[in-house]
């Protein structure tokens, strides 16, 4: 092993901690270890302060009021919160909900546990750029619609949805909209207010926070939105979510929160170039290598490539002792599915087996892609020296007239 | 996911890696998995007439680290082995010698039928009944 550093290009997986946010949170385990719902002397006011203080630093990054920030132990639970509490909640008034294939597993699994709870879930098809079709999900809305769930931005892709169209339509409708942003908020300007979503589900690790604290935004006013609890007991967050506050969680996510707001224009700028710089080297001095998702649209830090030919578990098994990104295909399984956000998008599963999702961050330097660069080309011209299908192609070989023995 | 050490050399020094000439009536070969599935083996081996041996054997895999060294380890037992002998390279022998997890047995169980298929190639050309 070499004494070269390690390079992460997975931050779509989870950021690294911002030091400044450590910083932040240590006092809150020892010093301050006070439980924010303790009324009555000084520790438990201590601890609400400092939450207090890391839900307006979360609402001022949103532009919403304080009040409308739940607190939750991350994403995947703020999205259960809000779709099954939105069910729950308004199931008398109907009991359909629209979503997207491409969503969070998180998402895609609350909705089918819904339609086991007598739910009705439609699951739209996004467009070959990942984006959904505005008038299919137009179409989709019918009386017994309650709820509409698009991401903001795509975790495999960073395709960006049209927040405001669909908003739009939602509201035309009388429809509550709610979004995953996990992948949005920190990174881009996400102000669910005047785009029109009630319920917005994001998380601390994902902007440089810690793991294991992430919060839901729940519309307070024109509508005033509710959601049933899914843990019951104390009745904390105003009775939406019971349990304990993570303090020295929340108040990371705040100053991460804080941070974000701050830096996201200059980050934003620096990443880019980055990435542009990565794409750019790879897909000229590779042949056969495709972006995918629409370009025009699209998260800054993020792009997914497929290699054609190239198997991607494989492909990253030339260099991930020393850098770690993101293939679309789990070959950990009999089944062997590829990644089933990028075969929605109508990859052939030979292409989606091919990719690799690429996501830079607050700490990527411009050496480190260019390591990457050079691995990536050495590594796909590796595998393609091995891979007898990339021999066929260059021979010409039509691989679609291949009887291939599937198993 | 831990490779093992061998995975990681075969991987990285991958044996007998290239292509025969398959018009040859000596040489058979086997191409197995689908490209829709993440793994395609082809597998070549070339017989000595005279003495039935299997005097070369070639491969190329597009797959994951695991298909890659399942079949460069199986092209390096095939080499001295006679046919019948090769055929008998069962798929669990592979998966001991690389210590493969459970998830990547499916690609023991490829070469295999790449192996299996390679023969039954040679045979047919060569008129010889099973």
């Amino acid at each position: 092993m070499s004494n070269r550093k390690l390079i992460y290009l997975d931050n779509n997986s989870t950021t690294p901690c911002d030091p400044r946010v450590v910083e932040a949170m240590l006092p809150y385990f020892y010093e301050h270890p006070g439980n924010a719902a303790s009324r009555n002397h000084p520790f438990g006011w201590e601890a609400e302060d400092a939450v207090d203080l890391a839900r307006q630093r979360i609402a001022a990054l949103l532009n919403v009021d304080p009040k409308e920030i739940i607190f939750t132990s991350g994403a995947t639970e703020s999205d259960n919160l809000a779709l099954k509490g939105v069910f729950e909640m308004y199931k008398s008034k109907g009991n359909h909900i629209i979503t997207a294939t491409t969503e969070h597993k998180a998402v895609l699994d609350s909705c089918k546990k819904i339609e086991s709870m007598g739910g009705e879930v439609t699951y739209l098809e996004v467009q070959p750029d990942g984006r959904i079709d505005l008038e299919k999900l137009e179409a989709a809305i019918k009386p017994s619609t309650i709820l509409v769930s698009i991401m903001w931005a795509n975790n495999e892709t960073g395709v960006i949805q049209d927040m405001k169209a669909i908003g739009d339509i939602c509201a035309k409708h009388g429809v509550l909209f709610m979004s995953d942003a996990t992948q949005a908020v920190g990174k881009i300007p996400v102000h669910p207010k005047e785009v029109g979503v009630h319920l917005l589900a994001f998380t601390g690790h994902k902007m440089y926070g810690p793991k294991g604290v992430g919060a839901l935004f729940v519309n307070r006013k024109n509508p005033r939105v509710k959601v049933t609890a899914q843990m019951d007991g104390g009745g904390h967050e105003r009775g939406m979510r019971s349990g304990t506050l993570n303090v020295p969680g929340i108040v990371g996510m705040g100053k991460a929160a804080e941070i974000a707001m701050n830096e996201m224009e200059s980050d934003t700028q620096r990443i880019s170039k980055l990435r542009d710089k990565l794409e750019r080297e790879l897909t000229t001095r590779l042949e056969e290598s495709y972006i995918n998702g629409d370009v025009a649209h699209r998260m800054p830090h993020v792009t997914n490539i497929s290699f054609k030919h190239v198997e991607g578990e494989g492909l990253m098994m030339t260099f991930n002792q020393e850098i770690g990104v993101s293939s679309g295909s789990a070959c950990t399984s009999a089944s062997l599915e590829p990644s089933y956000v990028l075969v929605a998008l109508g990859l052939g599963d030979d292409l989606a087996h091919s990719s690799i999702r690429f996501s830079l961050g607050r700490f990527t330097t411009e050496e480190e892609i260019d390591y990457a660069i050079d691995a990536l080309v050495k590594g796909v011209n590796h595998m393609r020296d091995l891979s007898p299908i990339w021999e066929m192609y260059k021979e010409g070989i039509d691989l679609s007239k291949i009887v291939w023995s599937e198993h | 996911m831990a490779y093992s050490e061998k995975v990681l050399d075969h991987f990285k020094n991958p044996k007998n890696v290239g292509t025969l000439d398959k018009s040859k009536k000596n040489v058979g070969t086997g191409l197995v998995g689908a490209p829709e599935c993440g793994d395609v083996m082809r597998l070549q081996i070339e017989v000595d007439e005279e003495s039935g041996m299997i005097k070369d054997a070639k491969f190329k895999t597009f797959g994951c680290g695991s298909a890659i060294a399942s079949s460069s380890l199986a092209t390096e037992w095939l080499i001295g082995k006679s046919l019948e002998e090769a055929g008998n390279i069962d798929n669990m022998d592979i998966v001991e010698e690389l210590a493969l997890p459970p998830v990547k047995i499916h690609c023991s169980v490829l070469a295999e039928d790449a192996i299996k298929s390679a023969i039954s190639d040679y045979k047919e050309k060569n008129g010889i009944t099973a």
